[in-house]
């Protein structure tokens, strides 16, 4: 078996904002009951021992936990890459000069847009201006700065003037990601999902920009998979190469798996290696075994181990069969449906949109 | 910023050092040398982590390669170009100049 190389670490799904794409899911107020500052340390120093290399700090927003640098503090102790992804509300000078203190080695910032108006109204709150000075206060802290703007019908037909935004902050690289359809996103899918004339126009513009701005600033595109052949290699294989661990302490072999009708796991009754290696929630999608037609006796079984379960069951309501995504799946015409929908003249050009809402939560660490 | 930009090893003069979001680390559950970014892990063997140590934004690409020679018997100068080269462009290496 492999050993894990990332875990995603969501600390709390509290946060300021409202962004109705939020992967975040649906039963937030699920997840109050955090696990404390000690209860991560140990799971940190148990991830290391596992094989873990790299630690993503999430949420929710993880600036919202007041042991933040504590828990920095203790992952660089036992050796992990550390990435904090954060909407940048929040980082105070003061919260950022300790964090680098803690060794912090990569930040990363989500914008909506690239100007106040749209942004904020994405957002659902108002945070553009303060988001942009947070991307400056890393620079001048001389962090490297990721920029990460999630793509959907509302703001996609801005990625040139979002290029130059990330540009004129400094930034390193800029994430162009596609939204992917979970938790609010799914519910919010047919207002969000863009049409193919959109998506081309973008693509044009990053392959050009690519040319331009090459040595200066890295471009990471992230494909819609409703557009693609085939589906995303899900986390590089279920319970292969990353595991998450989401407020409440359940583990996950993705960070979008709490809806699949499968045994719950925690860090606060098993050990992570246990999780890791024998519990019946890492081993149900593993390897090939589970497969079914037509992934079974497909050549690129290794390489997308079928998509993602969580698409399938979100679209099929079964978790194993092959993701709908692909083109050679007997359920594609559901995804084929929602593009159809998406690029129809008829397609309301303002879907309502259902924000995220603020979890209920005692503040914790 | 021009001495940050990343430009082509065409020539032995250029001084390369790793980009500012990548750590090059021991990973003892491996054993092995790895390179990490935020989205990546490239595990390393023996030489590719021996250059790499020495990629200190001080030391030419020459001065690498006289150096590996010094350790080592076989050192083809060519591949360790061409490592350096495609990790630039994978921008896991920076080169300046002078
Ligand atoms: C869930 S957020 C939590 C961190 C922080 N609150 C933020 O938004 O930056 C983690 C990352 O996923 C991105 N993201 C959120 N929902 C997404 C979706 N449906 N598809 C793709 N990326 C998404 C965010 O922009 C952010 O970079
Ligand atoms: S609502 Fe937006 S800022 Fe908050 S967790 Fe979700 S994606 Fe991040
Ligand atoms: S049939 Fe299955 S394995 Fe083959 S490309 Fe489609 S999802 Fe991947």
């Amino acid at each position: 078996m492999d050993r894990p190389f990332g875990l995603l670490a969501e600390l709390t799904y509290a946060c300021p904002l409202h962004c109705p794409y939020c992967s975040n899911p649906l039963n937030l107020g699920d997840y109050c009951d955090e696990l404390t500052t000690q209860e991560w340390q140990r799971v940190l120093a148990e991830a290391s021992e596992l094989g873990v290399l790299q630690l993503h700090l999430s949420g929710g927003e993880p600036l919202q936990r007041r042991d933040l640098v504590e828990i920095v503090r203790s992952a660089r102790g036992v050796g992990l890459y550390t990435n904090l992804i954060t909407s940048g509300f929040g980082l105070s000078p003061r919260r950022a000069e300790l964090l680098r203190a803690a060794g912090l080695d990569h930040v990363q910032i989500s914008i909506q847009a690239d100007e106040p108006t749209l942004a904020d109204r994405i957002a659902g709150a108002r945070s553009f201006e303060r988001k942009k000075a947070a991307a400056r206060l890393v620079k001048s802290l001389g962090w490297p700065l990721t920029v990460n703007v999630v793509l959907h019908r509302h703001n996609i037909d801005r990625v040139d003037r979002i290029l130059d935004m990330a540009a004129d902050l400094g930034a390193d690289r800029i994430e162009l990601a596609n939204t992917q359809y979970y938790g609010w996103a799914w519910r919010n899918r047919d207002g969000l999902l863009p049409s193919r004339a959109q998506l081309e126009c973008a693509e044009a513009t990053v392959r050009a920009r690519r040319g331009r701005l090459d040595g200066r600033i890295e471009i990471i595109y992230v494909v819609p998979d409703y557009y693609s052949r085939y589906p995303k290699p899900c986390m590089g294989g279920w319970g292969r190469r990353q595991l998450t661990v989401v407020p409440n302490g359940d583990v996950l072999p993705c960070p979008t798996a709490h809806a699949l009708p499968l045994p719950r796991v925690s860090v606060r009754e098993h050990p992570l290696a246990w999780i890791w290696e024998r519990s019946p929630l890492f081993q149900r999608f593993r390897g090939t075994g589970w497969m079914p037609h037509p992934c079974r006796s497909c050549g690129r079984r290794e390489i997308d181990f079928g998509g993602c379960r969580c698409q399938a069951f979100q679209l099929t309501g079964d978790a194993a069969r092959t993701d709908p995504v692909c083109h050679l799946s007997p359920d594609h015409g559901l995804v084929a449906a929602a593009v159809r929908a998406a690029n129809s003249d008829t397609q309301p050009a303002r879907t309502p949109l259902t924000f995220r809402p603020h979890p209920d939560r005692p503040v914790k660490g | 910023m021009p001495s940050t930009m990343p430009m082509p090893i065409d020539s032995d003069a250029g001084r390369p050092r790793l980009a500012p979001h990548v750590r090059l680390t021991f990973d003892p559950a491996r054993q092995r040398y790895v390179l990490l970014t935020p989205e990546t892990v490239t595990v390393l063997n023996d030489t590719g982590a021996a250059i790499l140590e020495l990629c200190d934004g001080e030391r030419t690409v020459a001065g690498i390669l006289t150096e590996l020679h010094a350790r080592y018997d076989r050192v083809v100068d060519d591949e360790v170009r061409l490592f350096l080269t495609d990790l630039l462009a994978k921008r896991r290496v920076e080169v300046s100049d002078g």
